[in-house]
């Protein structure tokens, strides 16, 4: 018995190893984990209060109080933006630089109590504005994210794998004989995995909206135009993929390569807010970033079409490029 | 201006470190069955599936009706792979229903299924077809948009001697409508059998070109006498005969019968179980492409 599981077992050895391109993803991708995890998870531990700073940038000599130990200060450009954050408690203060100088305050936040207190021994003159709301709950915060992750795996694993299948079976050959186009090949996959994925968004929108109490503030016909754009951008970043790959486990790398830093850096568990910039820019090349920004803006803030269009606008030219690429580096058969 | 509806012009298919096909030339006028025979290797699926306008060449070309292969040859050509895989979970009628949305004009899929004898096959899976119903389903695709060019590729490898025959028969009933069809196959007989024009293919490279019997004419003008192998003593092997060893036999091709004979008997070879017939194609396929077996 034995003898034999060897044979199978060094047969299946010498097939991994000599297929080049999936061992060295395989090998690459724990790594780039390791590395990703470090950035997002690591460094210094996180302070206890979040006070938003109505500035371009952070400046922590231009008041006493900015030099405070546990907070951090988050440089905040636009002050509706921030009111909303602070009424929603996802921050706990909300500060102008005078002179004089002016702070918003949740008086329903309990953080937001201890950390006026802070600001006023730092400085007895600021003006207070008060504001009131609810704590965001987390679970309505991470509705729209799990949404979007099931709408991501479903978009880059469903498609990739059927192409690939069908390129190794044979089918695709088939096809190439016929005046179908590369084109019409693969937007047909495109709109029926649209199809599946709208259909499967939304029984989840409505069912695990229900049990939550879930309800949307914004434009519902918004969030489907925006599920439509992210499903498409996604659905075409997997056939640029499965494009030319005939290698299950080189496709299933490259799936994972895309699909973990979206995981980790999108916005899906937790807020990038306070991260490196340069790790908030990362995120923002994935479309799945920009499907969350615009779908909490909406659902959460009830932001109207003007302002989640650069989301829109980039979904849309995403997918398209993403489709020309595909067409362009597709491949009918193993070569 | 060509009158053949297919032209093969100098066609080369290199990969690295081998020449698939070396320079290969023929045209295929309307109305016939086109066979491509050689051994495996030969380079004949890389020839037709150039010619299919699948695979591009790596220089010459091909054309179809005076043109380069373009979106009409797609529109009017049909083509059965030697191995094809369709989709999954969908019946006979569907896989047919599925190509047929594929091209602009074409039989509609009764048509095709009753020509190809898959009525009572429609609702099946096509999964679950046996390997002569699932070429008939090939076949019935390749079809579909009323083909003026019918490609086949070792379309009856695998299958029974049932099936087989059936599926000669419909490729004659296909052929007495006067379409065009190439067709490569290992089987002599096949070919002899269905093909009107033969060009037979070695090492990438044209050894025979023309009618199955005028090639059988020019090459063996002779007739062909067949001894079992355990018959012919090894001393007769160095004999001045043109002696051609197959597996379980030993072939003379000779135009004086009776010389032979006597040279045969003079070697006290044994003539009990002799066989005299006149040659076939598989005859002339061993002749020009040898009996050693191809790595």
């Amino acid at each position: 018995m034995m003898r034999r599981l060897l044979s199978v077992l060094h047969a299946r050895n010498l097939e991994f190893v000599r297929d080049r391109s999936t061992l060295i993803f395989t090998l690459l991708l724990p790594v780039a984990l390791v590395i990703g995890m470090s950035f997002v998870f690591g460094g210094p531990e996180r302070p206890l209060f979040k006070v938003g700073v109505l500035s371009a940038s952070i400046n922590r000599q231009a008041a006493p109080f900015l030099r405070e130990r546990y907070v951090e200060f988050l440089a905040v450009p636009e002050r509706d933006a921030a009111l909303r954050k602070l009424t929603h408690q996802q921050i706990d203060l909300l500060v102008e630089l005078g002179p004089p100088q002016r702070y918003w305050v949740n008086t329903d936040s309990p953080k937001g109590y201890i950390v006026e207190r802070l600001l006023l021994a730092a400085d007895p003159t600021a003006q207070r504005q008060p504001v009131s709301g609810a704590a965001l709950r987390y679970v309505d915060w991470l509705f729209p994210g799990i949404l979007g992750m099931n709408m991501m795996f479903s978009c880059l694993f469903g498609v990739g794998y059927v192409v690939l299948r069908y390129r190794k079976s044979g089918f695709l050959k088939r096809l190439h004989a016929t005046p179908l186009t590369a084109f019409e090949f693969l937007g047909a996959q495109v709109l029926s995995r649209l199809l599946l994925i709208l259909i499967v968004t939304a029984i989840l929108y409505a069912g695990i909206g229900a049990v939550i109490g879930f309800h949307t503030v914004g434009s519902v016909p918004l969030l489907v135009l925006l599920a439509v754009l992210g499903a498409l951008s996604m659905i075409a970043l997997g056939l640029t993929i499965a494009a030319r790959f005939s290698s299950e486990e080189l496709v299933g790398g490259l799936l994972n390569v895309l699909t973990w830093p979206m995981m980790l850096l999108s916005g899906i568990w937790f807020s990038l807010e306070g991260s490196p910039r340069w790790v908030q820019w990362v995120a923002h090349v994935f479309p799945l970033t920009h499907v969350l920004d615009a779908g909490r803006a909406v659902m959460l803030d009830g932001a109207g079409l003007t302002q989640i269009a650069p989301h829109l606008l980039f979904l849309a030219v995403t997918a398209l490029a993403f489709l020309a690429f595909g067409a362009w580096s597709f491949r009918w058969r193993i070569e | 201006m060509s009158t053949a509806l297919l032209d093969v012009r100098n066609l080369v298919k290199e990969y690295p470190g081998t020449t698939a096909v070396a320079g290969v030339s023929f045209s295929v006028p309307p109305g016939i069955c086109f066979g491509l025979l050689g051994p495996n290797g030969a380079g004949k699926t890389t020839t037709i599936e150039i010619m299919e306008g699948i695979l591009p060449p790596t220089s010459g070309e091909v054309r179809y009706r005076d043109a380069p292969l373009g979106q009409r040859f797609h529109e009017e050509a049909g083509i059965l792979f030697q191995k094809t895989a369709l989709q999954d979970f969908l019946t006979v009628r569907q896989c047919i229903a599925l190509f047929r949305g594929l091209y602009a004009h074409g039989l509609d899929v009764e048509t095709v299924m009753r020509m190809c004898a898959l009525e009572k096959l429609a609702s099946r899976d096509a999964r679950k077809l046996s390997g002569g119903q699932q070429q008939r389903l090939l076949l019935a695709i390749a079809l579909v948009n009323d083909p003026t060019v019918l490609f086949l590729d070792e379309p009856t490898t695998g299958l029974d001697p049932q099936a087989r025959r059936n599926f000669w028969e419909l490729v004659q009933s296909i052929k007495a409508q006067r379409k065009t069809i190439i067709l490569t196959t290992h089987y002599m007989e096949e070919a002899e059998l269905l093909c009107d024009d033969i060009v037979i293919m070695d090492r990438g490279r044209i050894v025979a070109q023309g009618p199955p019997r005028r090639l059988l004419h020019e090459h063996f003008a002779d007739v062909l006498l067949e001894l079992p192998r355990q018959d012919f003593p090894p001393q007769a092997r160095a004999l001045p005969l043109h002696i051609l060893e197959a597996n379980d036999r030993i072939e003379i091709t000779t135009d004086d019968l009776e010389g032979t004979l006597r040279t045969l008997l003079a070697a006290q070879v044994p003539l009990a179980n002799l066989r005299i017939r006149p040659a076939n194609l598989e005859d002339l396929f061993l002749e020009l492409t040898g009996t050693e077996l191809r790595p």
